[in-house]
């Protein structure tokens, strides 16, 4: 803004005379400075022991560089499963993206209620299950499909049909942890929409019912064109973490049966950093990771923002 | 004619609607129903809408369980304690970066947006703690996210939107400093977004489990969440071996028993685990949605 018109006068005295004119804002904001600092930062420094033969022994700065510096990266590349992960991480996002006009049409759904209890009371029960913890959740996934006593496969044998395991097969992972996922957000999501959809003005609405629109027509061209620019935002924030996928998430429901479509990469630097101490090369697989996300963030914000005009940044 | 046309899409949609919150609520009301009946008709699905053979004798071994109460303690320490933290580490970050006029506001902005895209990654953050002498100290469940930069952006917005700049000018007049506009103007009119802040935090603590499995190694220091994962996920037995010596012989004669036993308990855990939160959440419901709300307004 009015960076330049600055720049110039900037000097020793100056930087002193505005940092002394409001100090105590600096004040306030001193403990937040030190602790991103610190524990957002800090980590950062340890990123170069993706380039080093890193020994706890002789610390972050004192291990010696990788011969050739990416070798990490070449041999995470080489690693027979890294397509597995890639195309388990990926086909997990993908389907979840996929997953993503669902609040959307819950909350277009929603708009047409007019019986306003009715309304309100849906809307308590489906955001209640976004606030059920992680294990809980997925627990209540586990024990919904159990095998032997949940109720889905006891519905099954009831009709006849034969029991299925559904924790124990890799081919329905992805839809278990997709769908799950919807079950626990589909309320929650629709939040944004529900209020981009109120904030609509009913003269549009109105006008259009005027001119003998149908309710579906006056969706598809007054309601939806409505909150395109919401639409539009939450996508690129959806399309920001491609290859982050909930590796909280996907670790408790992830077994020994299903490893092979379970594995993605956030559990695998878990499993082998964490678990297995193999700190240079599951640090270089988690900035692999971390540096696609960014480029996919990037990526999306422009086409977003060439599209529609509206874009995070 | 027109009339017909619109009552059936409303009935379309209102039937639609309400079997999508059946499914939505259907697995909570299982779990109420199958941990207040007897186990063999859990075990044996012969349960779908009541309890069958009513019966508290779950919740009874659930709450002779030392180890999920103490779990329970734990996070309830983690979750004021850490909340505290983030709040003394939020509200005033946010009040600061919604002054613009700041010298160095650009350079602090891109300061704490760049951590929201970019991490050090899970290995030099272990790494760091362990300098740090934070691994297995539980001290680490209260430093650990101290500060959600998307917490803050929602603060920020509140402060630059909803309370009047003339506000600060009259203090600034008076000859008030910045901490009086903080402390008596900025502070006392935050209550709305200083509550939503508070519940993002709380539930966020309440719930996490993935740093306590990667930092806590003593089982002591455990919170409820992790100790949940060991018993309804991994399937850890939960009738600990002191309540089988104390129980009635017959209702544990045989092993078969005891398993059927822990899928029961299974139920009756998760309720009293969720417990706080369904409580509180119909109190609390309306202040969540005031966070989405005012997260979602460009600042």
């Amino acid at each position: 803004m009015n960076g330049k018109k600055y720049k110039k006068k900037i000097t020793g005295a100056y930087v002193i005379k505005r940092l002394r004119e409001s100090w105590q804002l600096y004040v306030l904001l001193l403990p937040a400075l030190i602790y991103v600092a610190v524990f957002s930062y800090g980590p950062m420094y340890g990123i170069q022991i993706a380039f080093k033969n890193f020994r706890p022994s002789l610390g972050i700065a004192e291990s010696e560089w990788l011969d050739p510096l990416l070798k990490n990266f070449i041999r995470f590349f080489k690693y027979p499963d890294f397509w597995k992960m890639i195309r388990n991480t990926l086909s997990i996002t993908l389907y979840s993206l996929a997953t993503f006009p669902c609040a959307i049409i819950f909350a277009l759904m929603l708009n047409e209620v007019r019986q306003i209890r009715l309304k309100k009371t849906v809307q308590m029960v489906t955001y209640a299950t976004h606030f059920l913890s992680e294990v809980v959740a997925c627990s209540l996934v586990l024990m919904m499909l159990d095998r032997a006593n949940g109720p889905i496969n006891n519905l099954i044998a009831l009709l006849g049909g034969e029991r299925i395991p559904f924790i124990t097969n890799p081919k329905a992972f992805s839809s278990i942890y997709v769908w799950s996922d919807v079950w626990q957000n589909l309320g929650w999501s629709s939040i944004l929409y529900i209020a981009a959809l109120a904030s609509i003005s009913p003269e549009l609405v109105d006008a259009a019912r005027v001119d003998g629109a149908s309710r579906m027509q006056i969706i598809r061209h007054v309601n939806i064109p409505g909150i395109m620019p919401t639409i539009a935002i939450t996508f690129i924030m959806r399309l920001g973490g491609l290859l982050s996928v909930g590796y909280s998430k996907i670790y408790l429901l992830q077994n020994d049966l299903n490893l092979s479509a379970s594995q993605v990469i956030s559990t695998y630097v878990y499993d082998i950093g964490i678990l297995g101490g193999q700190y240079s090369y599951s640090t270089a697989i988690g900035l692999f990771n971390n540096i696609v996300n960014i480029i996919c963030l990037l990526i999306a914000n422009a086409v977003v923002k060439r599209l529609t005009d509206t874009g995070l940044f | 004619m027109k009339g017909r046309k619109i009552k059936l899409f409303d009935m379309v949609n209102i039937t639609l609607l309400l079997l999508l919150t059946f499914v939505c609520i259907y697995p909570l009301y299982y779990t109420v129903i199958a941990s207040f009946s007897d186990y063999i008709p859990v075990a044996t699905g012969k349960i779908s809408f009541w309890p069958v053979d009513f019966t508290t004798l779950a919740y009874e071994a659930v709450f002779e369980n030392q180890e999920i109460w103490l779990g329970y303690r734990n996070t309830i320490i983690y979750t004021v304690c850490g909340t505290l933290f983030n709040l003394f580490l939020t509200i005033p970050t946010a009040y600061v970066m919604s002054k613009k006029r700041m010298f160095g506001h650009t350079l602090f902005t891109w300061f704490f947006l760049i951590t929201m895209y970019f991490s050090g990654g899970m290995v030099p953050t272990y790494l760091l703690y362990k300098n740090l002498n934070l691994i297995n100290n539980p001290m680490i469940m209260i430093v650990t996210g101290g500060l959600s930069v998307y917490n803050m952006i929602v603060a920020r917005t509140y402060f630059s939107s909803s309370i009047p700049e003339s506000l600060f000018e009259s203090v600034k007049i008076d000859g008030g400093s910045e901490f009086d506009q903080f402390f008596r103007i900025a502070l006392p009119l935050a209550k709305p977004v200083v509550a939503v802040i508070t519940l993002y935090y709380a539930v966020g603590h309440w719930n996490s489990y993935f740093n306590a499995m990667m930092y806590l190694s003593n089982k002591k220091y455990h919170p409820l969440a992790l100790v949940l994962r060991r018993i309804l996920i991994l399937n850890e037995s939960v009738v600990s071996d002191d309540l089988l010596a104390n129980m009635d012989v017959r209702i544990l004669e045989d092993l078969t028993q005891k398993a059927n036993m822990a899928v029961v308990m299974k139920y009756a855990l998760v309720l009293i685990s969720s417990l706080p939160l369904l409580v509180a959440y119909p109190f609390v419901q309306k202040y969540f949605v005031k966070g989405v709300m005012i997260g979602s307004v460009k600042g």
